[in-house]
């Protein structure tokens, strides 16, 4: 990646983690885009897990220049890190009027590190409209605790998001968010480029922390979704304020008191 | 008969709670349900399903967390099963 890239402000990381991911609309210029729907129609070879990214994608190859892209290569180097690994890349192709939705899922095997994540990214490369059928994501999710497709039963949950997008729009992912490939009604192909990303250093303070005391930031980290339930929502909360612990080394950091409260255990005296 | 199973997820235990998630099967195949084919939930609170006629089949049982689990999330809680027959 380049070294030269914007890092992301604290309020956007903040919103990452409460949402699970982050939506980088038309970042990549036409084109390149042009360029990227031929290169995803030849199909991309496969790459041995876990390695560098300049082995995966040597510079000058389409991949290599799609996430070299300030805005792309700023936004992972503030979520992984410095030298994150590809994990797998794939194409995925919907066919017009084909396939059926996918049922709703996380992908690879229940996850629950509790202090590092892998970063997905999604690249559309043309407009994706609303009868294309675009990816379904649920905001809020990722850190729920589940299994792949176990969620399959969920169609439609209050809150989510059915995406549309213009050409360019890039998404990343934390790797826990339930989502799913919707059927396209449309006459059109349609395209999705999914890279994974593995982190290889701490993901402590990785971004451009300037703002980090900004109240703007919990006000994030405090968002609540439509489909949360009342108590359950309330846990959601505490598990990004341990995250965002995590993520900043700030062993006191709170929203509301939620985790303050449950670990007040006041030493007894005789 | 055929049986038509509507799926609500609810905001609380309680079934007069607000819908926040739902799934649908149609064993009559005139409709298709499918992920993510609405934004909009089919009735806003479990009660009124039933005064459409729903007929509930199954509520979610309430299970105390496991020790030392008692943070964690995973699947919605509170999930009722509904059924209406139709020719």
């Amino acid at each position: 990646m380049t070294t030269s890239y914007p890092l992301l402000p604290s309020v956007r990381v903040a919103r990452f983690v409460a949402q699970g991911f982050l939506r980088l609309d038309a970042v990549v210029p036409e084109e390149l885009n042009t360029e990227g729907i031929s290169a995803l129609a030849a199909g991309m070879p496969d790459v041995p897990y876990g390695i560098p990214i300049a082995e995966a994608f040597p510079p000058g190859t389409f991949t290599s220049r799609l996430i070299g892209l300030p805005a792309v290569a700023g936004a992972l180097r503030s979520l992984l890190g410095p030298d994150p690994t590809v994990d797998h890349h794939h194409v995925h192709v919907r066919e017009p009027h084909g396939g059926e939705a996918q049922p709703l899922h996380g992908d690879a095997i229940i996850d629950t590190r509790p202090d590092a994540f892998d970063v997905q990214l999604m690249y559309y490369p043309h407009e994706v409209t609303a009868e294309m059928g675009g990816t379904l994501l649920v905001p809020g999710s990722h850190l729920r605790r589940t299994n792949e497709t176990d969620t399959g039963r969920y169609q439609n949950l209050r809150g989510q998001i059915r995406l549309t997008c213009p050409a360019g729009t890039v998404l990343l992912l934390h790797h826990g968010i339930w989502h799913a490939g919707r059927r396209n009604d449309s006459d059109r192909l349609r395209y999705m480029y999914k890279i994974r990303f593995n982190p290889t250093a701490p993901q402590v303070r990785t971004w451009d922390t300037a703002d980090l005391a900004d109240p703007a930031v919990a006000a994030e980290l405090d968002a609540r979704f439509p489909w949360y339930e009342d108590a359950t929502g309330r846990l959601e909360i505490y598990n990004r304020v341990a995250l965002w612990r995590a993520m900043t080394g700030d062993t006191t950091f709170d929203i509301d008191h939620w985790a303050t409260r449950v670990s007040n255990r006041p030493r007894r005296t005789a | 008969m055929k049986q038509q199973v509507l799926v609500l997820y609810l905001a609380t235990s309680a079934l007069d709670a607000d819908v926040v998630g739902w799934a649908a099967y149609d064993g009559t195949g005139r409709t298709n349900p499918t992920t993510g084919d609405g934004d909009q939930p089919p009735y806003r609170t479990g009660v009124a399903a039933l005064r459409d006629g729903w007929r509930l089949l199954q509520a979610s049982q309430l299970i105390p967390p496991y020790p030392g689990h008692e943070y964690d999330m995973s699947f919605l809680k509170h999930e009722f099963f509904f059924e209406k027959l139709e020719q």
